[in-house]
């Protein structure tokens, strides 16, 4: 079982590898934040496998679901900031 | 803070005090996992404060019957959405992993007007919108106005019907 | 048998993970990779730690169903999170003013910056 876990992470990572193009290359800002909240999901469930695979799950339990929390504050506040600075993206304004 | 609605309901010590604790009380002892006196006293001490400071706008200001009668059928609601956030899932799966994606999507802006009238299950209709992958809501206003963003065709023509539905069930009663 | 159900579930969840990965990267502007991005990762999020959930609480002692329920704590904290996370991104955007990608009648691609 311990196999499966290790293949699961690894492969994990490798998905977090894909949205980390995105975070980099992102054209607009919100790219970029969309690219981090997708590594931040896959982080969760990376963390419970960890926990799996080290026999630890009642630790690791814990760092996930606190990281989890974290993910979606730094989500609402990254976004609750960037709304403000109007003409940061290559596109004309318009009025909405 | 003074509310027209049910002034028995939200003063300091009422129902909504009461289920603020206990659902604090519970978490606490899920995520702690220690049951000797002592941690569970602190465990009461926090969960009173959290409901001293927080507890009055909790349950919405009906009568107790009413509050246990809405979480049922909220409870009965969930599974459905889960299911239909599962076909809608796989729908939108399918659509990532197609070579001609590009000639098969077709993002659009959606609006309507919902015929729901109270807050919270405004509140629950654009977050059940969100949640099923292919339609996400941009705007939805307090008097009912919903602005819908879609991918394609076939998540944009199941707007609002059967959701709109069965959260209009959850409140009616 | 609990060990077949679990790298089901875990090989389910994996493959949303791979959807949301490659829906970021094919979509065609911000607010269509947020179908993918936001949803996606929660039905995958759900799959994989229902099926670590599964697997743990196997294990059949007190701690490990607290440890079960604490996981399936953390699919609830994640449902209840994710439509506020990705309405705060939308709002962001048509805050900032951006237009969303529109198609044309013959499938042409529509400039972002029209």
């Amino acid at each position: 079982m311990d196999t499966v876990f290790l293949a699961a992470a690894i492969f994990l990572a490798l998905m977090m590898g894909l949205s980390l193009y995105r975070a980099i290359a992102g054209p607009t800002v919100l790219d970029r934040l969309i690219g981090v909240n997708a590594i931040g999901s896959k982080t969760t469930a990376l963390l419970v496998l960890i926990g799996l695979i080290y026999h630890r799950v009642d630790m690791f339990v814990d760092i996930a679901l606190a990281y989890a929390a974290l993910n979606f504050i730094a989500v609402l506040a990254a976004s609750r900031y960037f709304q403000k600075k109007k003409g940061l993206y290559d596109q004309p304004h318009r009025g909405s | 803070m003074t509310h027209p609605v049910a002034p028995g309901i939200r003063s300091r010590f009422g129902l909504s005090f009461w289920l603020t604790f206990i659902i604090c009380m519970i978490t606490w002892l899920v995520l702690s996992g220690m049951f000797d006196l002592f941690h569970t006293g602190l465990g009461a001490l926090s969960s009173f404060g959290v409901a001293w400071i927080n507890g009055h706008n909790f349950a919405p200001g009906a009568g107790l019957g009413r509050t246990l009668g809405q979480w049922a059928r909220f409870a009965a609601y969930v599974p459905w959405l889960v299911w239909q956030i599962w076909r809608a899932s796989l729908h939108v799966l399918i659509l990532t992993f197609d070579p001609r994606m590009m000639r098969r999507i077709n993002p659009r802006i959606v609006s309507f007007k919902s015929r729901l009238n109270n807050e919270m299950g405004l509140f629950i209709l654009a977050n059940s919108i969100t949640l099923t992958p292919g339609t996400i809501t941009v705007f939805a206003s307090v008097f009912g106005r919903f602005t819908v963003h879609t991918i394609d065709d076939a998540s944009a023509e199941g707007l609002p019907g059967k959701m709109e539905e069965r959260v209009a069930r959850i409140f009616e009663a | 048998m609990m060990a077949v159900l679990t790298t089901l579930l875990l090989t389910g969840g994996l493959i949303f993970f791979l959807g949301g990965a490659v829906g970021i990267l094919r979509f065609p502007d911000f607010y269509a990779r947020l179908h993918p991005a936001g949803k996606l990762d929660t039905m995958g999020l759900l799959l994989t730690l229902g099926a670590m959930a599964l697997y743990t609480a196997a294990g059949g002692r007190l701690g490990d169903w607290l440890t079960a329920i604490k996981i399936l704590l953390i699919v609830a904290l994640v449902f209840i999170t994710s439509p506020t996370a990705t309405h705060a991104i939308v709002d962001a955007g048509v805050r900032a003013g951006l237009s969303p990608w529109m198609r044309e009648d013959e499938g042409t691609e529509h400039d972002l910056a029209a």
